[in-house]
């Protein structure tokens, strides 16, 4: 759905080694596969499934979701940084589809 | 026999009662015992131990659609002392999964919220992995007056 839109958080400077905490959050209809339409067939199960982060391309946080999931999932972590460098996102859907994002911080 | 109205009424209003009862009991026992198979495919057959975990979550939740829940692992999160993999369970859902959150020890703290989907009232249970093998549980139960899973 390419109303997917990642909106993500993160300081833009840090001291080295402090833990800063980042939010997340992706727009997405989270479809549990649970709920009937109008004429009670089941509406597809889509959500997304997976989401990562990693620093300089060393992995942070992830996490296997179920469709227990809020719509429009948000998540808040925590990550330490010790150098400047880039954060990637990105968010799997059930069709395959990845919406990534990233972030820059500076450290002083 | 001579059955009155009034005694036909009692009866059939008392299987009713029965038959839900007896409905209810099912699907719950359906419930735990999925909750019982997630909670040993994770912690691989060990009995987790209360204390380290901290689950966060409102006593009562107006609606089930949206429910903030927090989980803190005390952790160095270096060395042996790392909060690996944290699980969180929602017992009482038509499926209990959640959601599994993975910490590494660029995560500098184990601690992670986010918002989920309760369908009634139940207790939501949070399970830690850690990297030198040691499981801790932590369960609250949340009050959800609209449940969130649609019909």
């Amino acid at each position: 759905m390419a109303d997917s839109k990642p909106r993500v958080k993160v300081p833009e400077t840090a001291a080295a080694g402090e833990v800063i905490v980042i939010k997340t959050l992706i727009s997405h209809v989270m479809e549990s596969g649970q709920r009937k339409d109008k004429d009670g067939n089941i509406i597809p199960r889509k959500i997304i499934n997976k989401f990562t982060c990693e620093f300089n391309g060393k992995p942070v946080f992830s996490c296997d979701i179920a469709p227990a999931v809020s719509a429009n999932p948000y998540f808040e972590f925590k990550a330490k940084v010790a150098e400047s460098g880039t954060f990637k996102f990105a968010w799997v859907d059930d069709d395959g589809t990845i919406y990534a994002d990233e972030k820059q911080i500076t450290v002083k | 026999m001579n059955i009155t109205r009034r005694q036909t009424l009692a009866l059939s209003i008392g299987a009713a009662a029965f038959a839900v009862a007896g409905l209810r009991t099912g699907a719950a026992n359906a419930a735990q015992e999925d909750v019982d198979k997630l909670i040993a495919e994770f912690t691989g057959g060990k009995a987790p131990e209360a204390g380290k975990i901290a689950l966060n979550a409102p006593e009562i939740a107006e609606n089930g659609n949206t429910v903030p829940v927090t989980v803190t692992v005390e952790s160095a999160m270096a060395g042996d002392d790392v909060a690996e993999s944290v699980m969180i369970i929602a017992s009482g859902n038509p499926t209990p999964a959640v959601a599994t959150f993975h910490f590494t020890e660029m995560s500098g703290e184990a601690s992670a919220t986010s918002r989920i989907r309760l369908a009634k009232t139940q207790d939501v249970v949070a399970l830690a992995k850690m990297k030198n093998g040691a499981v801790y549980m932590d369960k609250k139960q949340v009050k959800v007056t609209i449940g969130g899973c649609g019909g």
